[in-house]
């Protein structure tokens, strides 16, 4: 009992909760500007593993292993999990923006199937599951009761600088205050001048590449990747932009850092609680708090 | 004319017959079934391969009950229904007096009833669901089965790596993987170990943090992980990660290139139990892994081993039988004390082998003989 909430498990919470924090982030950002809650979000997290893992084989040959190197495969990553994100929009969400909300919603499911089968078919990707290099030397500290290693620390860093640079967006630059006022009102922004599709395009360039950081993290700390990889923490994601109040940006970031500590304590107290602790919170939240912790009240959801 | 062909058809049956009975006086008929094709077909090869160097074994050192044996070998596909459609043609039309085979278990068991049936017996290679012999008393098998791997790797880590305090994980959605933390669990107890930490883990899962975390707090000496080499190799990084010096014991789960290629150094001076290791330097593997390279230009693999051994311990008990009756067999087949290549074999009343497995350390990036555990 005494070590369900030692200072380990929270470390280990903490650094699951990054994750999911940048997975959070894209579905609470395009469900905020769009109403769609993207379920291809997780298979972005996939594609920017494996954009990761193709950056590190091809700059191995003329790049030395470390700190210059895992920032060349930071922004491959985050560039490959945005791309898709752009085209996936371009191609199936654009078409479908006027039409009743189910059937983008079903085709984000079809999208994300479309993208877990072409990788596990694409023959030199393949559907079993293959490790994951280590960018970097690993180091251990011992801080107080826990071990904690250089890869916790850089999966915080870049999470934090990430949502830093996102706050500031969203608060100080012309595109940010594009993007709020797309997502209190699409049609009254269109009439100020603003080009919608535009802002829409943007938002999930910077969710998709949020969610390719978020693969990197991923690959560097959990060393599998696999085409179905993205299923589970994108779905446990979800529920924790859901538990933070869907639309809302600080609220997704405390609800995916809830996430990962309960789940890792829930783990602690009984394994097979750990996995469907998030389901509990998705139930628990739906009944007493639909809104979410930091979420406005709205009128009606999916 | 139609039914004068139907006659002149079932003379010809007849003496064709009749034929085969006369030629079935002068040798050892057996049937071998293995998947040359479909999903396990390597499995098949290296099975055949094994069948085939003992059967010419046998007959260069004269035969059986002074016969030479003939081996009919057909193909199951790693599927059940063919498997049962090939164990009734090995028996009804080959006339095979008891047949060796098959790989994969559920293949097994579709052959099991039939070969229980004409009483024919039989002797499954690499099958190790616990099922396969229980189906009847004619069903013998040449591997052992899954939870005594667990009672191995419990005494191995007791008795050589001297360790007192073991903590065990697995995936609670696999039997294989439960079964031998189960059975380690309760070799390591009966030892007078303490197993301090028996956490599961969903399957599929990447974060094995939380399990380990709490495991670790109680100061395994070594972790005892059931897992699948994918799935080892993740637990075993995390574990370091946490601060874990000790070794890591597993199963035959873990054998594969894989292992090394994700684990890396974290699985470094870490051990699993295995059939046969072809580095063994018994007399015997030896003698078997030259001559299997000198045949078949390859490196033998545990199916190879556990293919060669069960044709020998069949030929053996047909041999000792002095007859070549199904029962009489059977009951030889029960009384077998047999040296192979992977170990000394009897049989306990379920008809499972009790027999010695190795234990296998990787070293330097390599899988490396360690030792050989008798149960």
């Amino acid at each position: 009992m005494g070590s369900i909430f030692s200072f380990q498990q929270i470390v280990n919470g903490l650094q699951l909760g990054a994750i999911y924090a940048l997975i959070a982030l894209g579905y609470t950002m395009v469900y905020g500007i769009v109403r769609l809650i993207n379920f291809a979000h997780g298979d972005f997290f996939m594609v920017g593993a494996y954009a990761a893992y193709g950056a590190f084989y091809l700059f191995n040959f003329f790049l030395p292993q470390g700190g210059g190197m895992a920032f060349v495969v930071l922004i491959l990553a985050m560039l490959g999990g945005g791309a898709v994100a752009l085209l996936s929009n371009q191609f199936a969400y654009k078409p479908l923006r006027y039409k009743p909300r189910l059937s983008s919603l079903v085709t984000a499911i079809g999208v994300s199937m479309l993208l877990e089968y072409l990788f596990s078919a694409t023959p030199f990707i393949g559907p079993s599951p293959r490790g994951f290099p280590e960018l970097m030397k690993k180091h251990m500290f011992t801080i107080g009761s826990a071990q904690v290693s250089n890869y916790v620390m850089i999966d915080l860093l870049v999470a934090a600088v990430l949502m830093i640079g996102l706050t500031l967006l969203i608060q100080k630059t012309p595109m940010g205050k594009a993007m709020r006022a797309v997502s209190q009102d699409k049609d009254a922004a269109k009439l100020m001048g603003i080009d919608v599709e535009k802002v829409i395009s943007f938002t999930f360039l910077i969710g998709g590449s949020f969610a390719g950081a978020a693969g990197l993290l991923a690959g560097l700390t959990y060393p599998r990747i696999g085409p179905y990889m993205g299923i589970l923490p994108g779905l446990k994601a979800f529920i924790a932009a859901v538990l933070g109040g869907i639309g809302n940006v600080p609220g997704a970031v405390l609800g995916a850092f809830i996430m990962g500590i309960a789940e890792t304590c829930a783990t602690a107290y009984n394994s097979l609680l750990g996995e469907g602790i998030a389901f509990v919170i998705l139930i628990v939240v739906l009944l007493l708090r639909p809104n979410g912790i930091l979420g406005e009240k709205t009128a009606d959801k999916i | 004319m139609k039914s004068s062909l139907v006659s002149a058809f079932v003379a010809v049956a007849l003496a064709g017959s009749f034929l085969a009975c006369d030629k079935g006086a002068k040798e050892i008929k057996i049937g071998g079934v293995g998947p040359l094709t479909g999903e396990a077909a390597t499995f098949g090869a290296s099975t055949k391969n094994g069948y085939d160097m003992a059967v010419a074994e046998w007959n260069a050192k004269g035969g059986v009950l002074g016969k030479q044996v003939k081996m009919t070998f057909a193909d199951d596909k790693g599927d059940p229904a063919e498997g049962a459609t090939v164990f009734t043609k090995l028996i009804e039309q080959d006339k095979s007096i008891a047949v060796v085979g098959t790989v994969m278990s559920k293949v097994s068991l579709a052959g099991a009833p039939i070969c229980q049936n004409a009483k024919i017996p039989m002797i499954a290679t690499s099958s190790t669901n616990p099922k396969v012999t229980l189906v009847g008393d004619y069903i013998f098998r040449a591997c052992f089965i899954d939870p005594f791997q667990g009672t191995v790797g419990a005494k191995f880590a007791f008795d050589d790596l001297k360790a007192k305090k073991a903590a065990c994980l697995f995936d609670v959605g696999n039997d294989y993987t439960k079964g031998l933390s189960e059975f380690f669990k309760a070799k390591f107890t009966a030892l007078g170990g303490q197993v301090v930490g028996y956490e599961g883990h969903a399957t599929g899962t990447t974060d094995f943090k939380a399990q380990l975390t709490k495991v670790l707090a109680a100061g395994p000496d070594i972790l005892y992980v059931s897992d699948y080499y994918n799935d080892v190799a993740l637990i075993a990084k995390q574990a370091r990660e946490l601060g874990f010096k000790g070794p890591l014991v597993g199963g035959d789960g873990w054998d594969s290139p894989k292992l090394m290629e994700v684990g890396g150094s974290a699985v470094e001076g870490c051990f699993f139990t295995n059939h046969y290791s072809q580095d063994d330097t018994a007399p015997m593997v030896q003698a078997f892994v030259k001559s299997y390279k000198t045949k078949y230009g390859a490196d033998p693999d545990a199916l190879a081993a556990l293919g060669y051994d069960a044709t020998n311990i069949m030929l053996d008990a047909i041999q000792r039988a002095g007859d070549t009756d199904g029962a009489k067999i059977k009951d030889a087949l029960q009384k077998t004390d047999l040296k192979t290549v992977t170990g000394q074999v009897k049989f306990d009343g379920d008809r499972n082998p009790v027999k010695s497995a190795v234990i296998i350390e990787i070293k330097g990036g390599k899988l490396v003989f360690k030792t050989t555990v008798n149960p």
